[in-house]
């Protein structure tokens, strides 16, 4: 699934592993954008937490990305970044 | 060094401030959170990506291209969590400078000291709960916003539109222009609020003729607008498949739904700035002058954070406060308001976006309000019948608003259920006492490198 909207350019699509999955996703799109935009809108692991402001304001999209807590909205992707719930 | 204005928030408002603080001689910080400034309306696309510019892209550059020349020194990427000095000093002491925690776009910690403080931290998204309202694919209108302007995703292949205000018409819009389907608009306002907010939007017709061009498309896609309409509520299996509105149902995989604005007053209650309840302006707002002046000496408040006008309104109020300031130390004289006429316009879609009571009063009783926590509308009710009669003291009953959000997204509906269950208005429950961290942060990164050993062991007491 590809939720992109194909007017953008955007930087050359790299992997980044989603709970050991392979998801394809561009450098400097928001964490929280690329799941979206890959179909993935659960971020929890038991509870069905998702992104809601996008901004930074409502912490439902908290994730683990190499370890380390942040909020998927503010996260830019990088090439090879390994996301966990958090 | 201690500078002379420091400036919280790099939206219209910030930018503005900052610009005309810096090209004023006075030495200027502005602090802001995204990696460009920008805000929300105007927020920048990511580096490296392109898209067709358009009015707010153009306003937006050319509000980014001011501060950047004026001198301001500029730090993006940081986290500001900690609000110190000014009023905040031991009972008696004088006021001291401002002192604003972050931490660095490196993760790096730092304080800004500053003599004056221009609060510019915008508004975050109303949304009053309704039946599974915590659905995955249940987002903001403003985050829709953000996920289609800035970031050039679609929000989902089937979406509901919902709530109130102009950023229904523009979501709506953008999620056809992207390729996407909007399967029904459900607009809170009924035709007759639209009719009479006309005269007020004729201040800005660039505003105006864009919304009527948003409309347009609707129309030409044949999508059913449902005014003077609620979504009551969003079902599925772990994730959106179905909005409700009433009888009528919709296969959707996602709903973009937003019912107002609530101004960013985090940083002012922190202060302990006096606030006043003016639902018009989008909820609780501090009290201002006519020049964006708070009630507390040196700090001043400016753009939506200080009373709902939207994006087009924020520039004006920011230059305002950062004239205000200038003057107040001494640096600069300079007079002139030029934000009457932007203004009129965002007030009249403040009106409109102004919280729905009917909206509250149809939570239903097993549904969260403070989905950090937990709470549900019926432990609300429960906690006014047992005798909570402010917000203070509900969070005390119940940890409503006590979760990661620290209450930005339940105080306002939160409120508006305690009063209701009081029958009192809303300004008698008061509001969450403003406490620093304004943001979370780990505690890994305030406290700095030290070991058990280096923990201070006072002197035994003598027996």
């Amino acid at each position: 699934m590809n939720q992109r909207i194909a007017a953008f350019s955007r930087p050359a699509a790299v992997i980044i592993t989603v709970r050991g999955r392979p998801v394809v996703a561009h450098p400097g799109e928001s964490l929280a954008a690329a799941l979206i935009a890959a179909g993935l809108w659960r971020f929890g692991e038991t509870d069905s937490r998702s992104a809601v402001c996008m901004m930074g304001v409502c912490q439902q999209c908290l994730l683990r990305v190499d370890g380390r807590l942040v909020q998927a909205c503010l996260t830019p992707v990088a090439a090879g970044q390994v996301v966990t719930p958090a | 060094m201690i500078h002379d204005i420091a400036v919280l928030g790099g939206g219209p408002a910030g930018m503005a401030a900052a610009t005309e603080a810096a090209s004023r001689g006075a030495r200027t910080v502005l602090l802001e959170e995204s990696p460009i400034p920008g805000g929300q309306v105007y927020r920048a696309l990511p580096a490296g990506f392109a898209a067709p510019a358009d009015a707010d892209r153009r306003a937006g550059d050319a509000l980014r291209a001011a501060v950047a020349s004026s001198g301001a020194d500029i730090r993006t990427g940081c986290r500001v969590w900690g609000l110190g000095g000014g009023p905040l000093v031991p009972q008696g002491a004088p006021p001291a400078p401002f002192t604003l925690s972050a931490l660095g776009a490196d993760g790096v910690p730092f304080t800004v000291t500053s003599r004056a403080l221009v609060l510019c931290t915008g508004t975050h998204e109303r949304i009053i709960p309704f039946a599974g309202w915590t659905l995955p694919g249940v987002i903001g209108l403003a985050a829709a916003t953000i996920l289609l302007k800035a970031q050039g995703v679609l929000p989902g292949r089937r979406v509901v539109v919902a709530g109130v205000g102009p950023l229904l018409y523009a979501v709506a819009a953008k999620v056809l222009a992207g390729g996407g389907q909007v399967v029904a608009v459900v607009d809170a306002a009924t035709r007759g609020e639209w009719l009479r907010a006309l005269p007020a939007l004729a201040a800005r017709p660039d505003l105006l003729a864009r919304g009527a061009a948003w409309r347009a498309k609707l129309v030409a896609a044949r999508v059913p607008v449902l005014p003077g309409a609620h979504v009551t509520a969003a079902e599925g299996d772990g994730a959106l498949a179905r909005v409700r509105v009433g009888e009528r149902a919709f296969d959707a995989d996602a709903l973009c739904i937003g019912h107002g604005l609530v101004p960013a007053t985090e940083a002012t209650r922190t202060c302990r700035a006096r606030h006043e309840h003016r639902p018009q302006d989008g909820g609780w707002v501090p009290v201002l002058d006519a020049r964006q002046r708070t009630s507390v000496p040196m700090l001043y408040a400016a753009g939506d954070g200080a009373g709902i006008r939207g994006a087009a309104a924020a520039p004006a109020t920011g230059r305002v406060a950062a004239r205000a300031a200038l003057e107040d130390l001494g640096i600069a004289r300079v007079t002139g308001d030029d934000s009457a006429r932007a203004r009129r316009a965002g007030s009249a879609m403040a009106r409109m976006m102004a919280l729905r009571p009917a909206l509250v009063a149809a939570i239903p009783p097993e549904t969260a309000v403070c989905r950090c926590e937990g709470v549900t509308r019926a432990a609300i009710d429960a906690a006014a019948a047992d005798g909570a009669a402010t917000i203070n003291q509900l969070k005390h009953f119940t940890r409503c608003g006590m979760g990661p959000c620290q209450g930005r997204m339940c105080g306002e509906a939160a409120g508006a259920l305690l009063a209701a269950a009081r029958g009192v208005p809303v300004s008698e429950v008061g509001f969450a006492t403003g406490r620093i961290p304004l943001r979370p942060v780990p505690m890994a990164a305030i406290l700095g490198d030290f070991d058990y050993a280096d923990i201070p062991v006072p002197a035994a007491a003598p027996i």
